[in-house]
C-alpha cells in the first residue's frame, strides 16, 4: 500500500479508536500493521474447476512412458523447441505457459508437489469438488469446509474479512462456523443506494433482534472497511501484470485486500474450465497462461508480504495418464498442486513419484496418488495458520503431514 | 388452566378427525402444558406467515373470514381450493413442467447429444421446433470444427457482423430498417409477424446483448426462442423448474402445499448439477415429493428411494454386491457397495445423526439397497430392480434379521423398519416444527407431533394439524422471530407488494447472490431449515439491494408499484422475519 493511503486509513481508523467507535478487529488490525511480527498469516486457496491435467502441468518428461501414452498431446522435452518443457529439476518440467513460475521456484518461493490428490476413487467432477472441498473425501454430509475450519475462534471480536472468497456464493471450501465473505467484487460488496443504505443502516442499528443487530453491524462495518480502501484506484506494485480476466482480477483484489491490512487471514478464488476430453493442447495454453500470469503478478503485488502469506492450487483429480480418440484426456486420479509463498521450502518438486509404467497406475490408467491432498494442506493450516488441532480441520484423516514450509 | 384444557380435548378430537387409524388405536393422552398465548389478530398473522409464502393485501381479510381454524383445514386439503387462474397463465408456457424426463430429453436434447447428432452418431430430432434449434447448435459446431478451432463445445458465441447483415437482407425494406433501427417494441411486433424460421434465422444472427434486450420486451413464446438459443434447450428444462416455483410461490393459492413441496424437496434434497439429474429433478419434485407432502411419510420415502433422481444423487444406481459387476474382460470386479444412499437415508431422511444407528448398520442398509438401481438413464431414467448385482445374504438392520434371498424385498423392509423407528418420528418431527415454529423448537411440541406421527403411522397431515393446533405455535417466543430464508424473503416481498412477474429470470439470478440458488444445495443436508443460519454480511446487504432494485422496478421481468419507502421496508429488519 502507498505510504499516504497507508497514513491515511490508519489515522481515520486512530481518529475512531480515540472516539470510542472503532471496532476491535480494527483496531488490532492497526496495530497490528506496525509490527510486522504480529501481521496476520494469510493463506490463499485456489481451485482450478474442471480437473486440471497435472501430467501435462509439470511434465515427467525424463519418463519415457509419458511419451508413450501421449503420442499427440505430450509436451516436448526441454531443449526441443519453442513449445518444449520448461525444466525444473532434470526429471520434470512445467508447461511452456508457465514460464512465470519457472523464476518462482528458481527463487525458492514456489514448490510443487506432484502425484497428489483424494484418496476418494470418484471420477465425478461434483462428488470429487465437493470431497476436497469439505476435506472430507468420502463422507458426503460435512456441512462445512476445511478452509473455514482451519480458522481458530477469535477471542474478542474477528475482522469481518478474516474470510472472504471471490465470487457471488460462498463455495463449500469456505462454508462453516466462522463468518466468511462471498464478494463479486470489492466494488460491489454495498448497499448501491447511498440514501436507502444510511436509511438501512440506522433501522438495523435499532432494532431489537440480536441476530439480526449483529449481522446488520458486521455487514455495514465490513462495506465501510472495504470502501475506505478503494477511496483511490488500486495501484498495483511495479511487476505485478494481471491479465485481464476474471482469474486475474480476483486474485488482484485479494492482493488488494492482504496489503490494506483489514484482517484477511483466508481467501479462496477458483477458475474453471479444465475439463479438456476434446484438444486439449491449445485449451490448456490459454488456460495456463491465465493462472500463471495472474498467481505470478500476486506474488509480485505482495512483495515482502508473501513471507506472510501462502497460496496453495489445487483440482479434484487428475486427467488419464493415456490420451484419450480426441486429442484430449478423460477423468483420473492424481494431480500436481503449486504451493507458493516466502516460508515455503520452494525449488523443489515434492512428493513420491508413482511412475507411469503400467503396473504403476491407479487401475491401470491413471497417475497414482502419493500424496494425500490433506497432507499438503496440513502443514500450512498447522504450521502457517497455527492451527494445530488439525484432527477438527480434517476429521478422517489418519495420515501425516508433508513439510512444505520452512522450519 | 381452563383454556388449555379445552384446546387440549380440541386437539384430541381434531387428531380423531383428521386420521381413520387413530380411532383403532388407544390413544395416548399427551400432557397439556402451559404457554402464554399471542393475540388472536397476531395468530392470524401468524397463520399467514408461517403456511404461506407470505401475505398478500386484503389476505388479513380473508383469512379472518375464514377463521383460524377454517384457514388451517382448509390449506391442509388444498384440492380443496381452486387455483388462481392467473398462475395457470404464467406456468403454461413451461412445457417441461409437464412433460417425462424421456420427452424432455428428445424435445430439449442436452449438448453431448447434439455433438453426438453432428458426428451422425445420433438420428435428429423429429420435432420441428427443437429441429430448427438444432440445427443451428449443430452448424455452428460444425463449421467450427472444419475452422479447426480448439473449442467447438463452445456453440453460443456471437456470430460475425457480416451474418448478422445477411440475416437482415432476408427482410423486406421497411422491416429491415426495424429490424436495425427499431425500439426493442418494434422489434418485437416485427418477429411476431415472422415465421419461426425467420424468427429464428434473425435471433442466430443477432449478438448476445441486442438478444437480450429483445428478451426484456418479447412474448412468452419468442422469449422461449431467445432462451433456447442462448444458453441451448437443456437451461430450458432448468429455468422452467426454477420459474415455475417462483411462480408457483408468489400465486398459488394451496399455499401450505408449496411451502411444503419446498420443506420436503429440501428434506429429500438432490442437486440438479449432477449430470442426469438435470433431466430428472422436475418429476422428482412434480410426482415424488408433491403428492405426498400431505400424505404419508412412507410412501414420500418409499417414492424417493425409487426415484432416479435420488438413486443417481446418491450413487445408490451405482451400488451393487461385491464381485456381481465384473467388466466384459471378465477379470477385475469394477464396481462394489456404496455407502453413501445408506447413510444418508438414516441421517438426513429418517432417524437423524443422533439416531441410533452404526456403521454397521450403514453397511447393511447398503447391502439391502443393492440393485435398486436406473435404467435407461441416457433415455430419461427410470427406477429398476436388477436382482443380478443384489446381495442376496442375510442382514441386520438396527437389530432386525432380513433373512437371506430377500430380493428387493430387502429394501422395502429397511423403508418400513425406518419409518417405524421412534428415531423417526421425532426427528420428523423437529424438523417441521424448525422450519414451522421456531428455531428452536420445544421438546414437548416434538413429543407431541412425534405421538401423532407414531399413532398414525406417518400421516402428515394429521402431523401437521397437531403442529397447527398446539399452544407453542402461538407462543409469543415463536411469533415474528424466525429469519426467512432468502427465497422466502424473495417470495413474501413480491406477494406483500402485488409484484407482477412477467418471467423470472433476473429475480432467480438474484437468489444466487441472496444465497439460495434454487435446485442446487450441493450438499444431501439441503439448505438449513433454522433462519439463523441465512445472515451474514454478504447475504443482508444481498437482500437490502434486492429491496431496493425490486422498489424500484429494477428487476427486469417484474413491476411494482414503487414506493420509496417500500424499500426499507423490505430490506429492513424486520421483514427479514417472520
Amino acid at each position: 500500500m502507498p505510504q499516504s493511503r497507508r497514513i491515511f486509513l490508519r489515522n481515520a481508523a486512530l481518529a475512531m479508536v480515540g472516539i470510542g467507535t472503532a471496532p476491535v478487529w480494527l483496531e488490532r488490525a492497526l496495530y497490528a500493521q506496525g509490527s510486522p511480527s504480529r501481521r496476520k498469516k494469510v493463506l490463499v486457496a485456489i481451485f482450478q474447476r474442471g480437473a486440471a491435467d497435472g501430467l501435462n502441468i509439470v511434465v515427467p518428461h525424463s519418463e519415457q512412458a509419458y511419451y508413450d501414452l501421449r503420442p499427440t498431446i505430450a509436451i516436448p522435452r526441454p531443449g526441443s523447441g519453442d513449445n518444449a518443457a520448461i525444466d525444473l529439476d532434470g526429471h520434470f518440467g512445467l508447461h511452456p505457459a508457465l514460464a512465470p513460475f519457472k523464476t518462482l521456484f528458481d527463487q525458492g518461493q514456489l514448490a510443487v508437489v506432484h502425484a497428489a490428490g483424494s484418496p476418494d476413487p470418484t471420477r465425478s467432477h461434483f462428488d470429487a469438488q465437493d470431497y476436497m472441498e469439505s476435506g472430507t473425501p468420502g463422507l458426503k454430509a460435512t456441512t462445512s469446509g476445511w478452509l473455514n475450519r482451519s480458522l481458530l475462534l477469535e477471542a474478542g471480536k474477528a475482522s469481518p474479512v478474516r474470510a472472504l472468497s471471490m465470487g457471488a456464493t460462498l463455495p463449500r471450501t469456505m462454508q462453516g462456523p466462522i463468518p466468511a465473505i462471498a464478494m463479486e467484487s470489492i466494488g460491489n460488496f454495498q448497499v448501491k443506494d447511498a440514501a436507502a443504505a444510511k436509511a438501512f443502516e440506522s433501522l438495523y442499528q435499532g432494532s431489537t433482534d440480536q441476530i439480526l443487530n449483529g449481522a446488520g453491524r458486521e455487514a455495514f462495518e465490513a462495506a465501510a472497511l472495504l470502501q475506505s480502501i478503494q477511496k483511490t484506484p488500486y495501484q498495483p506494485a511495479t511487476g505485478a501484470n494481471y491479465p485481464k480476466s476474471r482469474f486475474g482480477d480476483n486474485m488482484r483484489q485479494i492482493a488488494q485486500l492482504i496489503k490494506s491490512g483489514v484482517g484477511v487471514e483466508v481467501a479462496f478464488a477458483d477458475v474453471g474450465g479444465w475439463d479438456h476430453h476434446v484438444n486439449e493442447g491449445p485449451l490448456l495454453n490459454n488456460l495456463l497462461k491465465d493462472f500463471g500470469q495472474s498467481i505470478a503478478a500476486f506474488h509480485a503485488d505482495l512483495g515482502d508480504r508473501m513471507e506472510d502469506v501462502v497460496l496453495v492450487t489445487m483440482s479434484e483429480f487428475g486427467r488419464t495418464a493415456k490420451e484419450n480418440g480426441t486429442r484430449g484426456t478423460d477423468h483420473g486420479h492424481a494431480n500436481c498442486m503449486f504451493v507458493m509463498g516466502g516460508n515455503v521450502q520452494g525449488g523443489k518438486v515434492h512428493g513420491p513419484w508413482p511412475g507411469l509404467a503400467t503396473e504403476q497406475l491407479y487401475e491401470n490408467r491413471d497417475l497414482d496418488i502419493t500424496t494425500d491432498f490433506r497432507a499438503v494442506l496440513g502443514d500450512l493450516v498447522t504450521g502457517h495458520l497455527g492451527n494445530k488441532n488439525l484432527r477438527a480441520v480434517f476429521p478422517n484423516y489418519k495420515g501425516n503431514v508433508l513439510p512444505l514450509l520452512k522450519a | 388452566m381452563n383454556r388449555n384444557f379445552h384446546l387440549a380435548v380440541a386437539l384430541l378430537f381434531c387428531a380423531a378427525l383428521v386420521s381413520p387409524i387413530a380411532a383403532k388405536k388407544p390413544v395416548k393422552p399427551v400432557p397439556s402444558v402451559q404457554v402464554p398465548q399471542i393475540t388472536a389478530d397476531q395468530k392470524l398473522d401468524q397463520l399467514l406467515n408461517r403456511l404461506t409464502f407470505g401475505a398478500r393485501p386484503g389476505d388479513i381479510d380473508r383469512i379472518r373470514q375464514l377463521g383460524a381454524e377454517g384457514f388451517v383445514n382448509q390449506q391442509l386439503h388444498p384440492e380443496s381450493i381452486p387455483e388462481n387462474p392467473a398462475l395457470e397463465v404464467k406456468l403454461a408456457p413451461l412445457e417441461t413442467l409437464r412433460m417425462l424426463p424421456s420427452e424432455m430429453v428428445v424435445k430439449y436434447p442436452p449438448a453431448q447429444q447434439i455433438r453426438a447428432m453432428a458426428k451422425g452418431n445420433q438420428p435428429y430430432p423429429t420435432d420441428p421446433e427443437t429441429l430448427r434449434v438444432v440445427q443451428r447448435f449443430i452448424d455452428r459446431y460444425k463449421a467450427k470444427l472444419a475452422q479447426g478451432k480448439p473449442d467447438p463445445d463452445n456453440m453460443t458465441d456471437d456470430r460475425p457482423p457480416a451474418d448478422l447483415e445477411k440475416a437482415a437482407q432476408t427482410l423486406a425494406p421497411a422491416d429491415r430498417q426495424t429490424f436495425q433501427n427499431g425500439t426493442p417494441a418494434q422489434k418485437v411486433a416485427l418477429f411476431e409477424s415472422l415465421s419461426a424460421t425467420q424468427q429464428y434465422n434473425l435471433l442466430d444472427a443477432m449478438p448476445r446483448g441486442k438478444r437480450q434486450a429483445l428478451y426484456t420486451v418479447a412474448s412468452p413464446q419468442l422469449r422461449r426462442r431467445i432462451q433456447l438459443l442462448q444458453g441451448g434447450p437443456q437451461q430450458v428444462v432448468n429455468s422452467d423448474l426454477a420459474e415455475g416455483k417462483l411462480f408457483r410461490a408468489v400465486y398459488s393459492n394451496r399455499q401450505l402445499e408449496e411451502v411444503l413441496t419446498d420443506f420436503w424437496y429440501n428434506h429429500f434434497n438432490v442437486f440438479l448439477d449432477k449430470g442426469a439429474d438435470r433431466y430428472m429433478v422436475t418429476t422428482y419434485e412434480r410426482d415424488v415429493i408433491r403428492p405426498h407432502v400431505l400424505g404419508n411419510f412412507k410412501d414420500l420415502l418409499l417414492a424417493t428411494a425409487q426415484s432416479p433422481a435420488m438413486l443417481f444423487y446418491l450413487d445408490n444406481s451405482q451400488s451393487v454386491a461385491p464381485g456381481t459387476d465384473r467388466k466384459p474382460n471378465g477379470k477385475k470386479p469394477s464396481r462394489g457397495l456404496n455407502e453413501n444412499y445408506g447413510r444418508e437415508l438414516m441421517e438426513l431422511h429418517t432417524l437423524g445423526v443422533d439416531g441410533g444407528y452404526t456403521q454397521q448398520d450403514v453397511t447393511e442398509v447398503a447391502r439391502c439397497f443393492t440393485g435398486w438401481t436406473i435404467k435407461e438413464l441416457r433415455g430419461g431414467g427410470v427406477f429398476q430392480f436388477n436382482e443380478r448385482v443384489h446381495d442376496q445374504g442375510e442382514k441386520t438392520v438396527l437389530g432386525v434379521k432380513i433373512p437371506a434371498n430377500g430380493g428387493i424385498n430387502d429394501g422395502l423392509k429397511v423403508i418400513d423398519i425406518l419409518v417405524h423407528h421412534p428415531a423417526t418420528a421425532q426427528f420428523v418431527s423437529k424438523s417441521l416444527a424448525i422450519r414451522f415454529v421456531s428455531d428452536n423448537p420445544p421438546a414437548s411440541l416434538i413429543d407431541r407431533m412425534a405421538a401423532t406421527f407414531t399413532r398414525t403411522e406417518g400421516d402428515l397431515r394429521a402431523t401437521m394439524k397437531t403442529m397447527f393446533d398446539s399452544p407453542e405455535f402461538y407462543a409469543p417466543a415463536s411469533y415474528q422471530t424466525k429469519i426467512k430464508s432468502p427465497f422466502e424473503m424473495m417470495a413474501s416481498a413480491l406477494r406483500l407488494t402485488g409484484a407482477d412477474v412477467d418471467y423470472g429470470f433476473n429475480l432467480i439470478q438474484q437468489l444466487n447472490t441472496l444465497g439460495e440458488p434454487l435446485y442446487r444445495k450441493v450438499e444431501p443436508t439441503g439448505y438449513s431449515n433454522k433462519g439463523s443460519d441465512w445472515l451474514n454480511s454478504a447475504s443482508l446487504l444481498a437482500r437490502m439491494n434486492f429491496a431496493v432494485a425490486l422498489s424500484g422496478n429494477k428487476v427486469p421481468g417484474t413491476k411494482v408499484e414503487a414506493k420509496p419507502e417500500i424499500a426499507q421496508m423490505l430490506g429492513g429488519p424486520n421483514f427479514q422475519k417472520h
